[in-house]
Formats: structure tokens, C-alpha cells, sequence
């Protein structure tokens, strides 16, 4: 069994972060009964003998004793972090596992990168290695962080570079949350477009999220619940946005519920390396099927059933609404169509009470309303997993690498342009030492021919489809 | 004689389970519907194949367990002790932390030389503990890494450790439409490199299985579970103890050596296929009754038609007009040309049936002669409560289409150059494949000559 570190930088990171340890916690609850550390369990915690102290020695077996997360949680001011630990998850984390400053980053992504990436360079590689020493394999590196401001976007892209660096053989599955048009951080245009190069370079597999179509599922939720449309109550824990049944106790802050999505993508994104299935889908194998070339490796991600009702049995019509509902506009978690575009690659974890009959049906069904590129017409990877997620008999993830990630990119090129075009707040940036002119022409560079690659991929929809002729064997 | 098996990579020993379960539930019934001496010489014939003794009396499969994550082998250990009538035996397994990512040239180039030494020496214990040994009996997907690429390793290293030891690779095919993304790859390399060191290659397809259980086995919500217990049925109705000489000779004491030596004449063709019938619920069973002409029948149409189970036969194909030398472009369209056939006939009144039928030339290619082109062994002892069920081992044009399929595919795939960076950077370049490619388009084309 491996295990995964989550690295959560900045505020976004680490609110979100937190709602994935929270939500965590309580899955591994649900299933795990007897409270004795298992296999599963210590794929994200660590059992810790704190009897003695919180520098206690791991325990590897036996009944639970502390579980600490295998996390690093890093931002640049003080406030989130120290919210983290007097809420009820302060067991959970100890302060060798902190990384925190007073000022901040001010919206700057230069400050983030160069001027804390080089003061904390050692502190961090430090705390990674201790983190790294008490996995007994280590798979992978969760970033969670966003994508608009100056910690999460600087010093989180400046860690994935130390991760490639330090760990080359370790994965790095990175979160990111892209701003919106709408965002109040004038240079969250830069911010991201600077950050994207990193990805591009340096990240293994990105999942982007967008707030507004976190804030969508939220208010879509909140109309069928208020409604009264549903007849029957839904299950409050099913709420593919709701902490119930988790250690928070105090009053839901707003971006809870949309947090709650992302660190429900992560739970089931893991969720066959930590429980038996019968087509295991490990995190290596996402990054194998998903992402043909490498820089390709934007993957667009969509959970179903958003809720459950209470009813217990559920007729398999409303199985095979789940997979219709997962290549829905409204249910991916980017502003992006993935029906209406070419797909490249496309994964279905799907997990609890489903079997390999229901997901070929599935497949079957749906695979005429969906393009796929010419060399990968079956482009299909699947995964089995027994455990289903609280509150549910079944649920899917699915993962696309889609062209309707390139909207995305094309529109922060846009704003990143109409800044750059006219120089405005480029001295904040270029002040900072080691900052160039050329660092941002490289960037914008780098998303150009991300974006052109794409292109490249959707003038191929459509076409006549000449396949390459095999070779001869001389008879 | 005993056989080792070796269960690789998940679907391997999943598969592996239940094939152990089918035949340990086999032999404890009680539905032989024979004499109580051939019962129990096919009891202690089975014993002797596929289990050893040990002192708590509970028989110990003759069998090593491989995957590189430990989720499915503690699984199957522990659902197999807890049957109480068979086990593994506790140290026959060997599996580390990180799976292989569905990544053939991991499971190949690193793994395998990595692991090398530790599954060979748990292969050479169960080796030694056999009093002959018969050969091994490998179980793999091809879709996926560890299966596929280690699978294709450890096969090489049988072959080069046991150079006159018979090896059949039993190969799970995956469904057409995905199960992984890059399986057509995974196949092209895992097909290939298994032709160099295999005896031959015995295959199932999910898509024909998942067919069986949605339209014989009327199953509604069709499992993994399942399609590996028809899998294991159909394996257990080949290599369950039979006569192969004729009546009164004891059960065959090398059966792997014996479907080598019926069914693989030249080592260009070494892929075999595998249909048995009637399949049917259980619950079924007890109201169905065939005649041997019957089924006889349908079993012949099936193998010239290449019908994949017992419903939906095309009756229309014909063989080709017997004695004249037809060249294989006039073949009539369809028609599944045979090298070797062997029939396995199980159950009530089995030393009359006529087999006449599966003689005819015309149904072969012109190298052997019939006799020796086709082979038939019998048992009165039935077979996991069917009382009557054929099996056909062909080495035919069965697999040639899905073959073709799969290869077309992985080669479209590569043209492109999709996905080749996760191979190169474990050291499969493309000269590697290229070379697979030619092999295995050369194999096409000698089945499509036949």
C-alpha cells in the first residue's frame, strides 16, 4: 500500500486542504469500525504513539492511537493556519508540520515564488523529507492551492518544483483553482499565467476547478433542497457539499460548501488505492492513461450523484443517471462542455455497489454522443471500487483530458493580455529580484503553445478518419 | 504429473481463485455420476495436478501468487482459507507496494529484473515439491502492467530456468471498448514477447465471457465475479483428469505435454481457443437434458462458423468442398480453417460418442493429416454438475480477427505517438515496438494464409 502527502499552500489551499482532512476522517470512520489502523488509513495518516508527547513513534499496527495527517501546510500569513489549529482538527496536525510567515504575499506571485520560495527553500525541503521518511512508500504529492494570488500560486508552484527536484520518482497531482472572470484581485491574470508555466513544466497531472462552477452545484443543491421538489428528505452526509457527520461543529462558512466538492474529488480520486475493488485504479495508472503527451495533462473532472435521497433502494435507472450526469455541462467542475469537444482520454472510477455490467452498458450508451480523437476511439480507462463514499451505495468520478479545458486558457490569456498590453502593475513584479521582462514573455509563451496544442487536437474532430496503413509481411 | 500455476497481476489471481474453487468444488461432489473407483481416480488424479497435501488435511494449491500492490493477493489468500476446503499456501506470494500503472514497460524492465530472483525461487520451491513435475500454467490480463509486463518477464525466465519444461500462458483478453486506455499497446508488447518463450497461449475475450453471462447464464448485473467463474468452469473442463488414450488406460499423466503435442505442430501458431457448452445457470441444470449427437453438433457449427457460444450459431457456413485444392482467397467467406482440434468430452455414455463429424479434412489445413489433426479425450466422470459438457481446444482462425483488431488499433495509436513517453521512460523505445508490431503482423498473416 503507498502513501500520498498533501502539500496545502496559501489561504484557498489550506481552507480546502482542510475540508479534505475533516471529510477524510469521516470516511475512514464509516468504514473502519474498529478502529484499528489499517492499510487504508495509513495511506494519508500517520498512527502516532503520543503518549509521550507528540514526538511519539509511529505505530505501524494495532488500535488507533493519534492519527496525524501526512501533510505540509504552508501560507504566508498567519491566519488561516492558526484557524486550522484551535478548530477541531488541531489533533490531527502538529507544528512540525507548519509553514507560516506574518506578511503575506500580496496578491504577488513573484513575492510567493522568489522572495519566500528562497527564504523557506531549506525550512520546506526539510519538513518534506521528514514527512517522505515516515511514509513506507511514498506514491504521491497532493498540491492543493489556487491559482489568482501570490502565496498559493508563487510558493505553491515554487514547492512543485522543489517536489520535481527532490522527489523525481514521487507523482505530483496538483489542485489548482483558477480564478474567475469576476475575481477582486486585479492581477490574478499574471499570477496565473505565471503559475501555468510551472504546471506546464513541472506538475504530472493538474485538475483545474473553477469557483463558479463550485458556486453552481452549490446554489443547485441549495434550489432542489429548498424546492421541496425531491418528495422524500435527502440525506444530509450524501451532500456532495456538506461537512454533517464531520468534526466541524461550528457554523459552515461560505466557502465551505464548494470546499467540500473539491475535497470530495480528492477522497474518490484516491479511493481505489485505498480500498479493494474488483479493477483497481491506482493514482499511477490516472497518470498513464490520462495524459498521451506530456504536457497534455489538464484534466477536466466531474462527481456524481451530487446527493442522495433518502430512499434506500435506488432502481437502475437512476444508475445509469449518474453516468449520464457525469458528461453533463453542469456538473463539471470547470466552466467547460466536455460532450461538445474532443476528448483525448477518459477515466470512470466509479465506486460502491456497481458492477463491470453497468459500466459497459454505460459506456456503450454514451460513447456515441462523445468525440474521441481519431487514435484513441476507445479511449476508455476503468476503475472498480467496493467502498462507497458516505452517505451513498454509489457514486463516479470522472476524469477527462478534453480541448474544453482551452476556453479556460484562452480567456486568462485574454486578461493576462489586456494587463500586459499596457504595463499595468508590472513594476510590483519586476521590482522583485530575480524578476525579468523575460519571465513573463516566457510565460505567456509557454500558455500560447499549450493553447495551439489544443488547437492542433480540435481541427482534428470531425474529419475524415484515414487510418495509418499497417506494415506488409512478405508472405 | 503436477502443474505449477502462476497467478500474475490482479485479473490473474482473481482468475486463479476461482479456477482452484472450481476445481476443489468439482472433485468434493458428489454428482461423478460414475463408478466409485473412477471417481476417485479422477479425485486422486486432480490431487496430484493441481494440489499438494499437507498435514492438516486441507489440500494446498501447487501454485505462486505475483502482483506489485497487495490489496488482491491478501484478498485471495484469505477468501480461499476461508472456503476451509483448500488453501494457498502462506508463503507462495510475493507482491510489493506500488502496482505497475497499467504499464507494461515498468512491469518488464523494472520489476521484473528487480524482483527477478524472489519470484524464481518461490516458483523453484513449488517446483521441488511436485514428484514430476508437468510444466506451468501461467495466468495473466494483457491489458494492464503487472500481468502484462511482468508476465511477459517472468515467462522468459521459466522458459530459460526450465528449458524442457512445457509453459501455456493462459491470457485474458480485454474488452474492446476499454478497460484501459493504453491496453492495445500493453497487448501488441505482452503477445509478442510471450510468443518467443511460450508452448502456447490459451485465451479468453471479457466481450465473449461478459456475452456468455448476459445471454446463457441470464445474469442481470454482470460482476467480474462472474465472468471469472465462467472462465473457471471452462479452464476446469479442460484440465480436470481425462482418459486421453482410450477406455480402461488410466487418467493422463501429462496433460499439458499432451495439449502441446495435439494442438501446437509449428511454433508460428500457438494461439488457442476455447469453447465449451451447454453453459447455463445452475439453478437450470437440473431440467436440461442434451443428447452427445446434439451437442456434438453445435460444438462442430461452432468452431466452423467461429460462434462464440451456442446461441446465435451461423448455420449457413459450410466447409469448403473436400478435394479440391482451394486456395485460401476462394474459402467460402467465414469459414474458421483448423491446424488441430481437441475435443474434451465429460459425463454420461461418453465412450460411444461418435466423432466422425470433427475428422473431416475439410475442415483442415492440408499439413497433418486428419487423425493426427484432431484429438479426443473422454471421461464417464461428469464435471462440476453438468451431466454432460463438451470442450474444444482449437488452434484454429478463432483469434484471428480480435488479433487483427487489437493490433490495428495499438498501430493507429502509435502512429500518433500517443502515450510513448510513459514507455520510453522505462526503457521500451520504439524500435521495441516496431519489432513486436512485425511480429505479430507476421503471425497475422499466417493464420490468414491458412
Amino acid at each position: 500500500m503507498t502513501q500520498s502527502v498533501v502539500v496545502q499552500v496559501g489561504q484557498c489551499g489550506n481552507q480546502v486542504g482542510c475540508r479534505f482532512w475533516d471529510l477524510a476522517l469521516r470516511e475512514h470512520a464509516a468504514v473502519n469500525k474498529k478502529g484499528i489502523y489499517d492499510e487504508a488509513l495509513s495511506s494519508f495518516f500517520r498512527n502516532v504513539d503520543t503518549r509521550s508527547g507528540d514526538n511519539g513513534p509511529d505505530i505501524y499496527k494495532g488500535k488507533i492511537c493519534s492519527l496525524k495527517a501526512r501533510a505540509l501546510l504552508i501560507d504566508m500569513e498567519e491566519g488561516v493556519v492558526n484557524e486550522i489549529l484551535q478548530g477541531p482538527l488541531r489533533d490531527v496536525f502538529d507544528s512540525k508540520q507548519l509553514i507560516t510567515d506574518v506578511s503575506g504575499s500580496g496578491n504577488n506571485w513573484a513575492v510567493g515564488h522568489k522572495i519566500y520560495g528562497c527564504q523557506y527553500r531549506e525550512n520546506i525541503v526539510e519538513k518534506l523529507r521528514k514527512t517522505a521518511e515516515h511514509c513506507d512508500c511514498l506514491q504521491c504529492f497532493f498540491i492543493i492551492h489556487s491559482m489568482g494570488g501570490g502565496t498559493g500560486s508563487g510558493l505553491g508552484t515554487f514547492v512543485l518544483n522543489l517536489l520535481e527536484e527532490e522527489f523525481p520518482e514521487v507523482y505530483r497531482f496538483v489542485t489548482s483553482v483558477y480564478p474567475s472572470g469576476e475575481d477582486d484581485v486585479i492581477t490574478s491574470p499574471y499570477n496565473s499565467v505565471l503559475a501555468m508555466k510551472e504546471l506546464n513544466e513541472h506538475a504530472d497531472c493538474v485538475l483545474p476547478i473553477e469557483n463558479e462552477s463550485l458556486f453552481e452545484i452549490v446554489n443547485k443543491i441549495n434550489q432542489m433542497i429548498n424546492s421541496g421538489k425531491l418528495g422524500s428528505t435527502v440525506k444530509q452526509n450524501s451532500l456532495v457539499t456538506s461537512s454533517a457527520g464531520s468534526a466541524k461543529t461550528l457554523q459552515e462558512k461560505p466557502f465551505d460548501a464548494m470546499n467540500n466538492i473539491v475535497a470530495n474529488l480528492l477522497l474518490h480520486l484516491t479511493s481505489s488505492a485505498r480500498f479493494e475493488g474488483s479493477l483497481n485504479m491506482d493514482l499511477n495508472e490516472i497518470s498513464m492513461n490520462l495524459v498521451p503527451f506530456p504536457r497534455l495533462h489538464y484534466l477536466v473532472s466531474s462527481l456524481t450523484p451530487l446527493y442522495t435521497l433518502a430512499d434506500v433502494n435506488i432502481p437502475s435507472r437512476r444508475l445509469d443517471q449518474m453516468f449520464s450526469d457525469a458528461f453533463s455541462r453542469d456538473h463539471q467542475l470547470i466552466q467547460a462542455d466536455p460532450k461538445h469537444s474532443l476528448y483525448l482520454a477518459c477515466a470512470l472510477l466509479v465506486r460502491g455497489n456497481v458492477q463491470v455490467s453497468d459500466l459497459r452498458r454505460n459506456i456503450e450508451r454514451l460513447k456515441p454522443s462523445l468525440h474521441f480523437v481519431s487514435w484513441n476511439q476507445e479511449g476508455w480507462k476503468t476503475g472498480l471500487c467496493s467502498v462507497p463514499p458516505v452517505g451513498h451505495s454509489h457514486s463516479l468520478l470522472a476524469l477527462a483530458n478534453n480541448t474544453c479545458v482551452k476556453p479556460t486558457f484562452i480567456e486568462l490569456k485574454d486578461r493576462f493580455m489586456k494587463l500586459y498590453k499596457k504595463k499595468a502593475h508590472l513594476h510590483h513584479y519586476l521590482q522583485i529580484d530575480g524578476m525579468e521582462q523575460s519571465c513573463f514573455s516566457e510565460a505567456i509563451s509557454s500558455l500560447s503553445d499549450l493553447i495551439e496544442e489544443y488547437n492542433e487536437l480540435d481541427a482534428t474532430k470531425g474529419g475524415p478518419r484515414i487510418d495509418p496503413s499497417r506494415l506488409k509481411i512478405a508472405v | 504429473m503436477s502443474i505449477v500455476t502462476v497467478q500474475l497481476g490482479q485479473c490473474g489471481n482473481q482468475i486463479g481463485h476461482e479456477v482452484f474453487n472450481a476445481l476443489c468444488s468439482d472433485i468434493r461432489g458428489t454428482h461423478g455420476l460414475c463408478s466409485k473407483k473412477e471417481n476417485e481416480s479422477y479425485h486422486d488424479s486432480c490431487k496430484e495436478r493441481f494440489f499438494c497435501e499437507e498435514e492438516s488435511g486441507v489440500p494446498v494449491a501447487r501454485a505462486v501468487l505475483v502482483d506489485m500492490e497487495p490489496k488482491v493477493i491478501s484478498q485471495t489468500l484469505s477468501m480461499a482459507a476461508r472456503s476451509g476446503h483448500w488453501k494457498y499456501n502462506s508463503h507462495s506470494h510475493f507482491c510489493q507496494k506500488q502496482g505497475s500503472g497499467n504499464n507494461w514497460a515498468n512491469g518488464y524492465s523494472v520489476h521484473g529484473p528487480r524482483h527477478k530472483e524472489a519470484i524464481m525461487n518461490l516458483v523453484q520451491k513449488e517446483a521441488e515439491k511436485c514428484d514430476r513435475l508437468g510444466g506451468f500454467f501461467t495466468m495473466m490480463s494483457m491489458a494492464g502492467g503487472t500481468g502484462s509486463g511482468l508476465g511477459a518477464f517472468v515467462t522468459q525466465c521459466l522458459r530459460d530456468a526450465f528449458p524442457a519444461s512445457f509453459i501455456l500462458n493462459h491470457v485474458v483478453w480485454p474488452y474492446g471498448t476499454g478497460e484501459v486506455i493504453v491496453q492495445n499497446y500493453n497487448s501488441v508488447l505482452t503477445l509478442s514477447h510471450l510468443y518467443q518463450s511460450s508452448d502456447a497461449l490459451l485465451v479468453h475475450e471479457n466481450d465473449v465471457i461478459h456475452k456468455i453471462c448476459a445471454q446463457l447464464m441470464n445474469i442481470k448485473q454482470i460482476s467480474f465475479r462472474d465472468v471469472n467463474q465462467v472462465i473457471a468452469h471452462q479452464l476446469g473442463a479442460v484440465f480436470q483428469p481425462t482418459h486421453t488414450v482410450g477406455e480402461g488406460s488410466g487418467y493422463s499423466r501429462n496433460p499439458l505435454g499432451d495439449l502441446m503435442e495435439t494442438l501446437v505442430p509449428h511454433p508460428e501458431f500457438k494461439l488457442l481457443g476455447l469453447r465449451n457448452i451447454p453453459q447455463m445457470p445452475e439453478n437450470s441444470l437440473a431440467y436440461s437434458t442434451f443428447s452427445w449427437p446434439g451437442l456434438i453438433k453445435h460444438l462442430r457449427q461452432m468452431l466452423i462458423a467461429n460462434a462464440k457460444m451456442e446461441e446465435g450459431i451461423d448455420w449457413q457456413v459450410r466447409p469448403p468442398h473436400q478435394g479440391s485444392s482451394m486456395p485460401s482467397t476462394n474459402k467460402p467467406l467465414h469459414f474458421n480453417t483448423s491446424i488441430a482440434n481437441l475435443v474434451i468430452l465429460r459425463g454420461k455414455d461418453v465412450h460411444g460418442v461418435d466423432l466422425g463429424s470433427f475428422q473431416d479434412p475439410s475442415l483442415y489445413t492440408s499439413w497433418l493429416n486428419p487423425q493426427d489433426a484432431f484429438s479426443a479425450w473422454k471421461t464417464p466422470r461428469a464435471f462440476n454438475k453438468y451431466e454432460k459438457s463438451a470442450s474444444l481446444v482449437s488452434n484454429s482462425q478463432f483469434l484471428l480477427k480480435p488479433l487483427d483488431s487489437i493490433v490495428g488499433k495499438a498501430w493507429n495509436m502509435f502512429a500518433s505517438k500517443a502515450y510513448l513517453h510513459q514507455y520510453t521512460k522505462f526503457g521500451i523505445q520504439e524500435e521495441d515496438f516496431l519489432d513486436c508490431f512485425t511480429t505479430l503482423e507476421q503471425v497475422i498473416s499466417s493464420y490468414t494464409n491458412l
